[in-house]
């Protein structure tokens, strides 16, 4: 049997510990669920620290242990806490380096869930991370994917924003870049809405639309690669940053960057400007395939 | 006794003729960021500079920005120091710090990033990880931060081997403690569970306190009285001044000690200054 994301970052976690003689900090770690099956089973004394729910000075006591070079790994569930949890990790250990040249490398486990969750927890907040400097920011979806952020990290002395989406846990796909020489449109997804991007790509298809997908795993840095550039100048009518966080962030950003290179328009699509509620009717969602069929038909229309 | 209680004095002497030049200098405009004088408050570290010695432990020290005694206290080297007020590469904190964010790397000392009370979770989380014995300095009012008190929680729980040293000079920059809460730091650390003290900065009182530390969290609550403005160069009037009445016990051999450090001070600016 493939081996799912869960499954990756629990054997990721198991040796970071065990082997590595390290630590994973977070809430309610060691409870039912094990924050969705994705950490194996250990305890205090094999590294794995319950915190109290103290989360702005949760993310103190990781940074200290970051100063410590444990490289600890610190869990955020979910990505909304990070509000109160980022504060002392982006004023100090983000910028331990560059003061003091003291590196203070954090695995920072960020997980983004569903929806149904309010106006609290729901979705991604990577973009929290990505307006300030000294960290890097990927967002993993598939098992090889997940495997190569660690790697990475533990080859790196930066603090690293994992934005982890809970609906990727049960994926055992790797995705494909799909890159045609004269594309209607190019689709950029970063995150959980990799996914949609797809089945949106697909459906634009059968329809007679010619469309890139360009996966989106590093959030920041971001670096604009040569295959991009050539696939976005050739792309039609442009091309549209997905995100799982508010558009005003990381997309924008990132959509500015490609627009500033390469003189075609990107747009963005991610959550709405609002406040999310509990119910499905009010709830604030990344796009759906139907939504993102709408927007790049609409954006084709537009301009033809 | 009266050998331990010269020692700090020594210590307090460096420190204090080091805040009376760095004053001077900022008048001069020599220094044109803002600088955090820690004259009147020195007796608190080079007392507990002076413990650690006796016990032969060299801790993990996290500061707060008003850190220059503490630097001196624990030994950190005076040139790199004023290297670092002159903003250079050669700084203790590679000219990057100022005032506020200086660090010894050799005596353990981490930076400060200048957000009140970070300080304390942070050095929590360091003894966590490595066990450490820790000594965290922060102000009576940094102390009121939410994250600095559920770090003094979790510290307790955990049963680390921290001394949390609250520098109470009574005054958030310049709002007085009964203005901003009605309650007290070592109240609250014993309701915690933590061995709590409200002390004066009497040298032989703090060295007393620390017979028993780093078997668990202490705290020790210090009153103080800061001699200078929060920032900059500039006294609000005469106050009670420890260093004199210190100064005054030695007689003789205590204003030696002062004007010694006054030439030591004085000779590092100079050669300092050269270098340029
Ligand atoms: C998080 C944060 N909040 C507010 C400030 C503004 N501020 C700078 S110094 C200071 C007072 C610090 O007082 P205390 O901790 O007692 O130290 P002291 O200056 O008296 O040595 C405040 C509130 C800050 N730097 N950081
Ligand atoms: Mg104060």
């Amino acid at each position: 049997m493939e081996k799912t994301v869960r499954e990756t970052i629990k054997d990721i976690t198991r040796i970071h510990l065990l082997e590595k003689k390290s630590m994973c900090f977070g809430q309610c770690l060691t409870a039912v669920g094990w924050v969705g099956g994705t950490l194996p089973e250990l305890y205090e004394d094999d590294g794995m620290v319950e915190v109290a729910t103290s989360d702005v000075a949760n993310g103190g006591f990781v940074v200290g242990a970051g100063l410590k070079g444990i490289r600890p790994i610190y869990v955020v569930r979910y990505q909304g806490f990070q509000w109160y949890n980022a504060p002392i990790i982006v004023n100090y250990a983000c910028k331990s380096k560059e003061i003091w040249d003291i590196p203070c490398p954090i695995f920072i486990r960020s997980i983004a869930m569903e929806g149904a969750i309010g106006p609290v927890a729901g979705s991604s907040h990577h973009s929290l991370f990505q307006r300030m400097p000294g960290s890097k920011i990927i967002a993993p979806m598939t098992p090889k994917e997940y495997q190569y952020s660690y790697d990475k990290f533990m080859k790196d002395d930066d603090v690293y924003y994992i934005s982890e989406h809970r609906r990727s846990y049960d994926n055992t796909l790797e995705l494909e870049d799909i890159i045609y020489e004269n594309a209607d449109f190019t689709l950029f997804p970063i995150s959980i809405t990799r996914f949609d991007a797809e089945k949106a790509r697909l459906k634009l298809e059968e329809e007679g639309y010619k469309i890139n997908i360009i996966h989106q795993l590093w959030i920041k840095p971001f670096v604009f690669k040569d295959e991009w550039k050539k696939a976005l100048t050739g792309s039609k009518y442009g091309a549209m940053v997905l995100d799982d966080d508010y558009e005003e962030g990381a997309a924008s950003s990132i959509a500015h960057n490609m627009m500033i290179d390469v003189c075609k328009k990107v747009y963005t699509f991610g959550l709405e400007h609002r406040t999310a509620g509990f119910h499905p009717d009010v709830d604030n969602l990344p796009p759906s395939p139907e939504a993102i069929v709408e927007k790049v038909k609409f954006i084709i229309n537009q301009n033809s | 006794m009266k050998n331990i209680r010269l020692e700090i004095f020594k210590k307090a002497s460096l420190c204090r003729n080091f805040e009376n030049e760095l004053y001077k200098k900022v008048q001069d405009k020599i220094i044109k960021f803002p600088v955090y004088l820690s004259a009147g408050q020195e007796f608190i570290a080079s007392s507990i500079a002076v413990k650690m010695q006796e016990l032969n432990i060299s801790p993990d020290i996290f500061i707060q920005h008003r850190g220059h005694s503490t630097y001196l206290a624990f030994g950190g080297d005076i040139y790199s120091l004023i290297d670092e007020m002159l903003g250079r590469k050669s700084g203790c904190a590679n000219g990057m710090g100022g005032s506020a964010s200086i660090q010894c790397k050799e005596k353990n000392i981490y930076g400060h990033d200048g957000l009140m009370g970070n300080q304390v979770p942070i050095g929590v989380g360091a003894c966590f990880a490595s066990k450490t014995p820790t000594v965290i300095f922060v102000g009576d009012s940094a102390a009121e931060e939410d994250y600095s008190l559920s770090s003094i929680g979790w510290a307790s729980t955990k049963k680390l081997p921290i001394l949390f040293i609250v520098e109470d000079n009574n005054l958030s920059i310049l709002t007085e403690k009964k203005v901003r809460r009605n309650w007290e730091m070592h109240d609250v650390a014993t309701g915690m569970k933590v061995k709590s003290y409200d002390i004066k900065d009497d040298p032989m009182e703090i060295y007393d306190h620390l017979k028993n530390s780093f078997n668990e969290p202490i705290l020790l609550n210090i009153n103080t009285v800061r001699k200078f403005w929060h920032a900059g160069a500039g006294t609000d009037g005469e106050n009670f001044d420890r260093y004199k009445e210190e100064m005054n016990f030695f007689g003789k051999e205590g204003r030696e000690i002062d004007e010694y450090n006054n030439k030591l001070v004085l000779g590092a600016w100079k050669k300092q200054l050269e270098k340029q």
